[in-house]
Formats: structure tokens, sequence, C-alpha cells
């Protein structure tokens, strides 16, 4: 691991600028490479020192006590759908005004319009969603 | 700087970032009960240790020796893999906080930075990873075969993913008035006015606001706390979980909420920005921390204080209250932006 | 071999191998897990190639919002992996190999035509550039995407509906 990263920072070091792309992002890939490593930690590490007697009563499904009835997994309301998907539509409305609250310094009262334009167009849609009853969970 | 120096400073700083995040879950965990007991005129736990505080060591060890228990039926793969799906993002977004400006140490020749990392896309960073915890928790509802975990797993992310569209909207105006997604800058240009320039009263406390109540949503905290509401679903997604798989997401939880806190101080707050900190650089980490318990403070504080919100009242106060108030501080921020 | 070459055969494997267990595993859920890795892996190499606004946005869209709503269609439809049902359609399987011929004649085709080094400025991924390029150059596609996802609006709530009732 460590010869590997300190291959690759030579190398990125005689390519870029310090504040290259790829340079901060090393310890972000680190990090995530640490991180992976606790959850498998955490797991192995009870295993040594805990006893585990497992009986038909113990492996049961929580519900209050009660036997459980049929399977939990069952269709689930459309509604999730809905808001999954309203979701992902503002999502994406979102990203693409990261990019433009950045520059609106440079952009100005020019920028000012194009953002209410599209604002403008996504507040119609919704509206339509909100007319339509798809903001209403009860 | 030589490769080798800079591969040192950066694990010394992911290792001494680590502890102290890890220190504060440990904690939070402790202070909240204490602070609740506190609160509702009980002792809370005193025992282990002087003021107890010891208690979290012990519930780490009870953590390890407890039974872990997979339930029949319960799909294994993503049984084991939905807590490592939370955890691992809630313990990366600290990589991109910067706690304080640059600082000099004994026995150094050259100012070190109190950040580990500055990308171009910080904050979007940070939203990406705080995202892909929601998986976690909807896999883990879906694996345990158990009609709470699944309801309260299919509610948790509906929820989180609504709060989280008011979250990234709410940003907005503060990108415009710091002109950068970079951690670092932000922080940077809300150092003028006596180290006062932060965003909340600079133009921005309506989206102060709007974050604020999104980030304790998105954290699931009372009076958002309905994936675990322990009256009726029994805890919710993780009602099957025990042992170190149920550590993982408590883990998470908390690690989420200090980040949270962290994003909220360098956001709107002005990070480790103070009066007196171009003069004296170790302040900066002092400003931040006390910032950061604020809120921390603020997350006990509510869950002692206040009742918990019916589902249907939390998706509208969502979608039709938080959402459009995000909508308009956009507009209002950058017209503000225009005159000033 | 370099090691940014290295590190980039280790994404794409990744990437391919993410998607490849995508078709292959009978839980859709699976799949769906599959499919996060895979975008994670092409965010990575996003990010090596200095597109980092792509890199990020790749993750928030594709990894978190997408895959939410692929996750709750899956759980919508229930689709159990244990179901055996009977193959429709068989004629498409022998249609799969000349399609993916052509795709890839395709692919092959868009990137040959490429010339000289294409090595990352660094600089042209950063959001300031993005930004820029999609405020001045691009305004014309940046208004009509706000059109593109009313229109998604529209569409998803008229299918919504419909399953309801």
């Amino acid at each position: 691991m460590v010869p590997t990263v300190f291959f690759l920072l030579q190398q990125t070091a005689t390519d870029t600028p310090a504040r290259g792309p790829i340079m901060g992002y090393i310890p972000i890939a680190l990090l995530f490479a640490i991180s992976l490593a606790i959850p498998v930690g955490a797991l192995t590490v009870g295993r040594f020192f805990r006893r585990t007697v497992m009986t038909q009563e113990k492996m049961m499904p929580y519900e209050c006590g009660v036997d459980p009835v049929g399977d939990a997994r069952d269709r689930i309301s459309v509604r999730y759908y809905i808001i999954a998907m309203l979701f992902l539509i503002f999502d994406v409305e979102t990203i693409f005004l990261f990019p433009w609250a950045v520059v609106f310094d440079q952009l100005a009262l020019f920028g000012l319009i194009e953002a209410l334009i599209f604002i403008a167009i996504l507040v119609v849609g919704y509206y339509y969603a909100w007319r339509k009853g798809a903001l209403d969970w009860a | 700087m030589p490769p080798f120096e800079q591969l040192l400073e950066w694990s010394v700083k992911i290792a001494v970032g680590f502890i102290i995040l890890m220190t504060m879950v440990a904690y939070l965990s402790l202070i909240e009960r204490r602070l609740l007991a506190f609160i509702q005129m009980r002792y809370g736990p005193n025992r282990v240790g002087p003021f107890g505080l010891f208690q979290p060591i012990a519930d780490g060890l009870k953590f390890i020796f407890k039974e872990d228990l997979i339930p029949l039926d319960a799909d294994k793969f993503l049984y084991v893999m939905a807590p490592a799906l939370s955890l691992v993002p809630a313990l990366m977004t600290f990589t991109l906080i910067p706690v304080g400006g640059e600082v000099t140490l004994p026995l150094l020749d050259r100012p070190i930075a109190l950040h580990i990392t500055s990308i171009n896309v910080g904050i979007l960073a940070v939203l990406a990873m705080t995202g892909m915890g929601v998986h976690g928790i909807v896999l883990a509802g879906y694996a345990s075969n158990n009609k709470y975990s699944l309801l309260g797993g299919l509610r948790s992310s509906a929820q989180l993913v609504s709060y989280e569209l008011a979250m990234s909207l709410s940003i907005i105006g503060v990108l415009i008035q710091a002109g950068s997604l970079d951690l670092v800058t932000i922080v940077e240009r809300q150092g003028g006015g006596w180290g006062l320039g932060w965003h909340v009263f600079w133009f921005q406390p309506l989206g102060f606001f709007v974050f604020l109540v999104s980030m304790i949503a998105e954290t699931n905290r009372a009076p958002f706390d309905l994936p675990e509401a322990e009256s009726e679903l029994v805890a919710g997604f993780h009602t099957e979980y025990s042992s170190m798989k149920f550590a993982m997401f408590f883990i998470a939880e908390y690690a989420n909420m200090v980040t949270a806190a962290a994003m909220a101080t360098t956001l709107f707050l002005g990070g480790w920005q103070g009066p007196g900190v171009t003069r004296w650089p170790w302040l900066g980490p002092v400003y931040f921390l006390l910032k950061v318990a604020f809120f921390l403070f603020l997350y006990v504080w509510l869950r002692a204080s206040s009742p918990r919100l019916r589902y249907d009242q939390l998706m509208d106060f969502g979608w039709k209250f938080l959402l459009p108030l995000a909508l308009v501080n956009v507009v209002l921020s950058a017209t503000l932006a225009l005159w000033f | 071999m370099t090691f940014q070459q290295l590190l980039f055969i280790g994404f794409a494997a990744l990437v391919l191998g993410g998607g490849i267990a995508v078709v292959l595993l009978r839980n859709p859920l699976y799949g769906a897990f599959a499919l996060i890795t895979s975008f994670v892996g092409l965010s990575a190499l996003y990010v090596m190639m200095g597109a980092q606004f792509i890199g990020a946005a790749q993750i928030v869209v594709y990894a978190g919002a997408i895959m939410m709503l692929f996750v709750f269609v899956i759980m919508l439809l229930n689709v159990r992996a244990d179901e055996e049902r009977p193959p429709r359609h068989r004629f498409l399987v022998w249609l799969a190999a000349p399609l993916a011929l052509l795709l890839s004649a395709g692919l092959w085709l868009a990137v040959a035509g490429v010339q000289g080094d294409r090595a990352p400025s660094g600089e042209a991924g950063t959001v300031e550039r993005v930004g820029k390029n999609l405020m001045t150059r691009y305004l014309l596609p940046f208004e009509l995407t706000s059109v593109l996802i009313l229109l998604a609006v529209v569409g998803a709530l008229h299918l919504a509906k419909r399953e309801k009732e």
C-alpha cells in the first residue's frame, strides 16, 4: 500500500502542480481504503470473543413477541416511486445550479436572467406536481 | 514538497482527524445521555469511571461481546453489506473540512495547513458521500426481512432524499457569495469584518435556517427521527441488527451528526474564522470546535424538548415549505449579490 | 506501465466487473448494488481524467438519485430472485451477439477518429470552467434541460397516476 502510493506521488508530483486535479484526491482514496478496512475489522474482531448459541426463536424476525405472519417483503407503495422520481428530477436541477452559482460573479445580471428562466420552468413542474397531489402523503 | 513528506503529512493528518472524530462520536453518545438526563432531572450513566467518563469504552466492549444475530430468511449478503455501506461514507467526509488556517508547529520549518485536502468540487464531494449512506439504510430495511425494518428503511430513505434537496439548494446561496465549491476557500472568504464575515450574517440567514432544519432531518434526529421511532417502528431499519453491525450504524449516525455540524459551521458560521484568528492561528481550531459543539448541543436540546412529527407532516414540511423556501433563497441571494 | 495506467486498469475493471455483474446476477437488488460499484469506479475514472465536476455529479446523480429510484422500483415491483420465469422473446438471445458487435463497431469508429495526446490539462474539468461554458456557449442546451426536466415531471406523474388506479 505505502510503496504504491509513494510511487504514485512521485509521478504526480513531477507531472502536475501541487494543487493539480489528482493530487487532492489521494488522501480521499487513502481514507476510502482505510474506511473499507474498518467494517471488515469490526465484523471479525468479535468472533474471537463471543459465544453464539442460535435458536429458532432468536433468529425469528422481531415483531413485538408475536410470531411473524407472512413475508415482510411485500410490494411497497407507489408513493415512494413518485418521491424518488421527483428527487431525481430536482437533484439534476440542483446539480446544474452549482456551477452557475460558482461563476455568478462573472455573469452578473445576465446570469441572473438565465437562472430565472431555468428556475421558472422548473417551478411550473413543481406547481404541476403539487396540483396533481404528488406531494401529498396522506 | 518531496512526495514522502507529503504522504507522511497526509497520513498524520488522517490519523489525527480520525482519532478526533471517533472520540467525538464516543463522547457525544455519553454527553447526549448525560444532558438528556440532566434536562429530565435524572442522573444518567455516572457509574463507569469518574462522572461516567468510561461509559463509551464499556459500551464498545459490550458491542464486541454481544451475539451477532442474522434473522432467518434475511438476505445475508445485503444484511452484512448495509452497515458497511452506511459507515464508510460517514467516515470519509472529514477529509474535506478545514478546522483551521495555517499554524506553525515546533520542530517544523514550514507552516502546516489544518485541513487534510482541498479539492475543486469540495461541497459536491461531501454531498456525494452523504448521499451514498442512504443506500445502506434502505438495503438494511429490505435485507432484515422484518416488517418494521422495511417500513423504517423506506420511510428513512424517502425522508433523506426529500430533505437532501432542500439542503443542497440552501447551499447555493453560500456558493454565490463565496464563488467556489472548495471548503477551504469558502472559509477563507468569510474572514472579513474582524473575523465575523460569516455567511449567516451576510445575506444567508434564510439559507442557514433551511440548512439547519434539513441537516437535522438528514441525520435522522428528533424531531425528524421517524425512521427510528421506537414507539411505532421499534428502531426502524436496525431492529434486527445487533453487536458490531448495530455499532456500525450507530457510529455512522453519530459521525454524520458531527459532519453535519461541521458543515453547518463551515458554510454558514465562518468555519474556523473568528476575532483574533489572524493574530493567533491556534484560535482557529478552538473556534471551530466551539461552533461544532454548539450544533451538537442543539441536537441534544431538540431531542429533549421536541415531539416527533407525523410522517405526512414531515413530508409536507420538506416538500411544500422547505423546498420552495430554498428556491426563494437562491433567487434572493442572486439578486442581492448583484447589488452588493 | 505507469502507475496512472495501473490505476486506470483497476478502476476500469471495477466499472466493467460491476456492469457484467448487473447483467448476470439473478437478484435485482444485488444488481443495483453492483451498478453502484460500477458508478463509483466510473466517477474515479472521470476524476483521473481531470473532469472533477462530472466525477462528483456522477456520484450525486447516478450512484445517489438514480440508484435510489432503481431500488424503489425493484421493491415496488417486488421481483424475486428465485422466481423462475419462462423466457420470453427467445429470438432476442440470438440478436444479442450481432447487436453487441454493431455497438462495438460504433464505439470503435468514435474512438478511432481521436488524434494526438489527450492527456488532461487539469483545469478543464473544474466547476468554474463547466459553469462558464454552460452559461455562455452551451446556454441553449442548459435552458432546454429545464424543459426536458419539466417533461420528465409530467411523464412520471402521469405514469404513477395510471398505475395507482
